[in-house]
């Protein structure tokens, strides 16, 4: 459950029955230590990069960053500053909701544990460098390459963003589309059917010779990848949903009334959504992998670009910082998704889990 | 109105073929006439061809022969002049209560004229507190309510019911059956009831079709001549359901090597 539970094994602390809100039984002082402790481990490591000495030598760059004169190490600290804030802020603001209440507590164990992992690897990645350099930097060096050429970052982040959303964007409706011609006409399916099959397992980047000399610019052939990449599993599995509508539901809405438009867009469609989003999600996956690729592959941005261009230079401080960026923009695009789709398919709350 | 004859099913027969590929006689030489305004049960052990003549009534399916005319008029497909209400599962679960009894007039885009009338059949059901839920949110019973009330709110002239209460407890059941009768008394619409249940039929209808198994014929059609409400425990209740049973049951026995010279 929660940190404290964990190391005060033994004394009987009051378990929440299954459905019951642990909230319920948990005071206010308690939930006070309890944030407390989900801050500790990111203290602890502000503490380490500040206390710990540097037995290691390294070489101490200072930066100018909008009149500031910043080190990396002063940098690592802000972040961890801004992280002990958030969670801070995080705890109030969950305070005052039983569930939000519920989700933070669940959380602490993790948090903590993360920090003391913060601590640990500036331990071994900077301060004594006992991992192999450069392969392995510690957490401050990571941060020195947002220092360094963050706004170089930041346009390799916008053109992975655009060539993605541009890519998947069309994957997805060109999916659908041919998902619902599949799934909704016979003939469509008899003879698109095999070809979405055999093409459908092809990885799309084995295409990126054909589709570098077929299109006209880098952008639009790594475009092209992602289309196809995400049009399989959307296509076939819209497909699907439309093909296993059950057959009442079309007559009802034949003995209400309604013709073929409605019995396409208002019952096939609806009932397809639930897979349509399966088929997102899983393209979704597939959509970053391309991304990656075909930047690393011959496009001129992007964040698979920045990694290949900084590791001829063994610059895997900057590897690493893309790998950063990459976790959160992938995760907050997977957001997005899940709320598109979380609203979308509001009616299925309660039905699956 | 009531007496005028309505519904006109004429030498009506229907085959289809089983899984092994042998044509399966669901229907044979059936005649029946439904008058304007009447609550007929069409009643016979499962495997009768009741469903299926539901089905050629509903312009869900074709004969093979004969012929079927509402009001003179052949019929060639499904309208929502023949209202149907199915056995369970049949409301669209990603719409809410009030989408789906709205669900025929958007269809035929005649909502924005009669969108007043959606509370009124909510009103009607008494499903007034549920508009916003899902259908999974409801009880089966209120899911069948909300089915009947899509059906109604297109004011059809009959309004075909498949089993629509097989699935239900009997308590629910017998609360829907009195809320279909205060529905069908107000609306003046013609109900067709398919059913297996005889309390149900006895309960309800006008007249009673029987059928039989197999080769799919109607033995016999009976009159209800009881007044309503008819308590379920009365002695012609009883009576009523005895013979009906016999009939049934007899209805359902082995049936007889049909000899050819």
């Amino acid at each position: 459950m929660s940190i404290l539970s964990l190391i005060s094994k033994g004394t009987a602390l009051p378990r929440p029955k299954p459905g019951q809100s642990p909230s319920l039984f948990v005071s206010n002082s308690r939930y006070l230590l309890e944030s407390a402790v989900s801050v500790t481990g990111f203290v602890a490591a502000i503490l380490v990069n500040v206390l710990f000495p540097q037995v290691a030598e390294i070489e101490t760059k200072v930066y100018q960053i909008g009149g500031l004169e910043l080190t990396a190490n002063l940098a690592y600290r802000i972040v961890l500053s801004g992280i002990v804030l958030l969670y801070a802020g995080l705890s109030v603001f969950s305070f005052f909701d039983p569930a939000r209440k519920e989700k933070f507590l669940s959380r602490v164990a993790f948090r903590f544990a993360s920090g003391l992992a913060l601590a640990l690897w500036d331990i071994l990645g900077t301060k004594l460098q006992w991992l192999p350099m450069p392969f392995f930097p510690g957490p401050s060096r990571i941060i020195e390459a947002f220092l360094l050429e963050g706004g170089f970052i930041f346009q390799n982040t916008l053109y992975s963003l655009r060539l993605f959303t541009v890519g998947f964007a069309s994957g997805v409706a060109f999916g659908v589309g041919t998902g619902i011609l599949i799934g909704w006409f016979p003939k469509v399916y008899y003879w698109v059917f095999p070809v979405l099959k055999i093409t459908g397992v092809i990885p799309a980047v084995a295409w990126m010779p054909f589709a570098l000399t077929l299109f006209p610019t880098p952008f639009s052939a790594a475009a092209f990848l992602i289309v196809i990449c995400a049009w399989f599993p959307v296509a076939f599995l819209t497909a699907q949903g439309i093909a296993s509508t059950p057959r009442t539901l079309f007559e009802v809405a034949r003995t209400l009334g309604a013709k073929t438009p409605y019995l396409v867009f208002h019952v096939a469609i609806p009932h397809a959504m639930p897979q349509i989003f399966t088929g997102i999600s899983t393209a979704n996956g597939f959509a970053f992998t391309t991304l990656v690729m075909s930047e690393m592959m011959g496009q001129p941005g992007g964040l698979g670009y920045y990694i290949n261009a900084s590791k001829v230079w063994s610059a895997y401080y900057k590897v690493f910082a893309a790998i950063l960026v990459m976790a959160i923009l992938f995760s907050a695009i997977m957001k997005v998704i899940g709320a598109i789709q979380g609203r979308a398919l509001r009616w299925q709350k309660g039905v699956v889990r | 109105m009531s007496g005028e004859i309505l519904l006109e099913i004429e030498s009506v027969n229907r085959t289809y073929l089983d899984t092994d590929e042998n044509s399966v006689e669901a229907l044979r030489d059936i005649h029946l006439s439904v008058r304007h305004g009447e609550f007929i049960s069409i009643i016979g052990p499962s495997g009768c061809g009741k469903t299926t003549l539901l089905r050629l009534i509903a312009g869900l399916d074709f004969p093979e022969s004969g012929e079927i005319t509402l009001k003179g008029e052949p019929i060639t497909g499904p309208s929502p002049d023949r209202g149907y209400v199915f056995q369970q599962g049949s409301l669209f679960p990603w719409l809410t209560i009030t989408q789906n009894i709205a669900s025929g007039l958007k269809a035929r885009n005649t909502y924005q004229a009669h969108k007043e009338e959606v509370p009124q059949f909510i009103d009607l059901i008494g499903l007034n507190g549920f508009e916003k839920a899902y259908p999974h949110q409801i009880s089966g019973g209120m899911a069948q309510r909300v089915a009947i009330a899509r059906a109604l709110i297109n004011h059809p002239t009959v309004l075909l019911l498949d089993e629509p209460m097989g699935a239900l407890d009997a308590f629910t059941r017998a609360d829907l059956q009195d809320k279909l009768l205060e529905l069908w008394k107000n609306n003046e619409t013609t109900m067709i009831l398919v059913t297996h249940d005889v309390d149900e039929a006895l309960y309800l209808s006008d007249r009673i079709v029987i059928m039989t198994p197999r080769s799919g014929k109607i033995s016999e059609i009976l009159e209800v001549p009881l007044p309503r409400p008819r308590p379920r425990n009365s002695h012609d209740f009883a009576a009523m359901r005895g013979s009906i049973l016999e009939k049934l049951h007899l209805a359902s026995a082995a049936p007889q090597p049909e000899y050819t010279i």
